[in-house]
């Protein structure tokens, strides 16, 4: 059986499509098995990003809906072999998503791949709680600025309540990933700091994304960061965090310390 | 150190539990209606400048039923306060508002003004008995964060929070508050008129803290204090505050 994540985050625009679809891919270059799902109906994000938008025929509200199987819906990446997407419909109204069509296609998905990673839209309404709702762990992308922290506290409380796992009484397995990071401006004091954000929302970091141009380079190229350039430093920092979902215990890195001795002397000297 | 926080012209915001009649109807509602006027034929007046809420629960009856039904009640000078267990499709302007969160209390039994009746009366009443006052014991230990937009309300006793309380969420105690973390939301203390209630919290950076009705935002508080280790408590009309180790 294989586990399904949710990328959620409450807000929008901080990066969870952009997540879903390097996570996804930064999984299967490992040649596991994973499927990226869009949930955000009517706003769909998720294909563009993955370079597929001109190869959806059926989306996840046909196969909902009975009107198409799900191997038609399932887009494989063209690039990987083992990664797929199920894109969600620009046309249909969110209201097509319903609890049992939602975990019929959840289930069946668990059957076949390693990964499930659902992106959900942003709010807490039916799309979003729904995305949610057959996660085994949770991906809570934030930003380092407060309005971003606080619906991402939201979220979490809904992680806890609103899912199956909590309905169950069992826990929900809850990472932070804190995307658009930039270390001078949190030491600047413009952006809140790693170790406010952690103190706030108390769940464990699985990964630091630094901000940078390769990330939106990469989106307009129709591609995760992941795959289009693994050596920048955005896509680094997806691959460990796609390493710590796997279980494997890596030390964090703040993105931007590396750059070391040189850049605090001059930043010093200059002050 | 302790500082004066509240300026005596503060504004009350108090909870306060009524006790109220609860009528259950069944269907049909013309036969409860008979037999609720028999009822008001034994006991005259028994309605009268009482509060009445209507119960709903399980009733398969819709929007228009249920505004005849306040009708036929209204000639029988029964005035409905609120609607407990209706869908909000039932509800409307113009309506008693819903009410939730009610509270089981004793049967009420009528006084019959003639000769008892023989049979048994399928509605339960009688002299409306004051609740008694219970001491406060009780305490609820909540171990995790209180998320933004949770609210912990808790009115018969003390809450216990080991972790901090977000931005946007809100404890509400009958008793103290005890936050073993940062108080980031809104803590409100004593809402059932304890007045010797207080609020404890490792870190002091509450949107509003209250203490039996008495309020204060943090703006108003003095800067010394936020970030701090604080208890408050109330003096009077007076929110006190202080810092604790």
């Amino acid at each position: 059986m294989g586990k399904v994540i949710v990328v959620t985050s409450g807000k929008g625009g901080v990066g969870k499509t952009t997540s879903t679809a390097a996570l996804g891919a930064a999984l299967a270059q490992n040649g596991e098995r994973v499927v990226v799902v869009d949930f955000d109906v009517g706003l769909r994000n998720l294909d563009l990003v993955m370079g597929a938008e001109r190869r959806v025929v059926y989306d996840l509200v046909n196969v909902i809906q009975g009107e198409a199987k799900l191997t038609q819906a399932l887009i494989r990446d063209k690039r990987l072999e083992s990664l797929f997407l199920l894109p969600a419909s620009q046309t249909r109204d969110k209201d097509n998503l319903t609890t049992e069509g939602v975990d019929r296609v959840i289930t069946e998905l668990k059957r076949v791949f390693d990964w499930v990673i659902c992106d959900s839209p942003a709010g807490i309404e039916r799309g979003a709680t729904l995305a949610m709702r057959h996660a085994d762990m949770a991906v809570v992308v934030t930003n380092p600025e407060v309005s971003s922290v606080r619906d991402s506290d939201r979220i979490i409380g809904l992680l806890d309540s609103k899912t199956l796992k909590a309905e169950r009484g069992e826990r929900m397995e809850k990472h932070l990933m804190l995307t658009r990071y930039d270390s001078a401006r949190a030491d600047r004091g413009d952006m809140l700091k790693v170790d406010d954000v952690l103190e706030i929302l108390s769940i464990p970091l699985v990964g630091i994304i630094p901000e940078s141009s390769d990330v939106l380079r990469a989106s307009n190229m129709g591609a995760p960061v992941t795959l289009a350039d693994a050596r920048c430093a955005p896509a680094m920092a997806y691959f460990e965090a796609a390493r710590r979902l796997r279980g494997e215990q890596l030390p964090i890195t703040i993105p931007g310390d590396k750059r070391g001795i040189f850049g605090k002397i001059f930043g010093r000297k200059a002050a | 150190m302790t500082k004066v926080l509240t300026d005596a012209r503060s504004i009350r915001i108090k909870g306060r539990s009524f006790l109220a009649l609860v009528l259950s109807p069944d269907l049909p509602l013309d036969d409860w209606l008979v037999r609720l006027d028999d009822l008001a034929s034994r006991s005259a007046g028994f309605f009268l400048d009482r509060p009445v809420v209507l119960d709903v629960t399980g009733l398969a009856i819709d929007k228009v039923q249920l505004k005849e039904l306040f009708e036929q009640l209204a000639e029988r000078n029964v005035r409905i306060m609120g609607i407990e267990g209706a869908r909000p499709s039932m509800l409307g302007p113009g309506m008693p508002p819903a009410m939730k969160g009610g509270k089981p209390a004793a049967d009420i039994e009528v006084k019959e003004r003639e000769a008892a009746c023989e049979e048994p009366e399928s509605v339960d009443t009688a002299p409306v008995e004051l609740p008694q006052v219970r001491a406060i014991t009780q305490s609820l230990v909540i171990n995790e964060p209180v998320r933004s937009g949770q609210s912990i309300i808790f009115p018969e006793g003390d809450v216990t929070i080991v972790g901090s309380v977000a931005s946007g969420a809100e404890v509400i105690a009958g008793g103290s508050i005890h936050v073993y973390g940062a108080l980031r939301g809104r803590a409100m203390a004593g809402t059932t008129g304890n007045s010797a209630s207080r609020i404890f919290c490792r870190k002091l950076e509450a949107e509003l803290v209250a203490i039996d009705g008495i309020y204060k935002m943090i703006e108003d508080m003095s800067p010394a204090l936020v970030g701090q280790p604080v208890q408050l408590w109330l003096d009077g009309d007076s929110i006190m505050a202080s810092t604790i180790i």
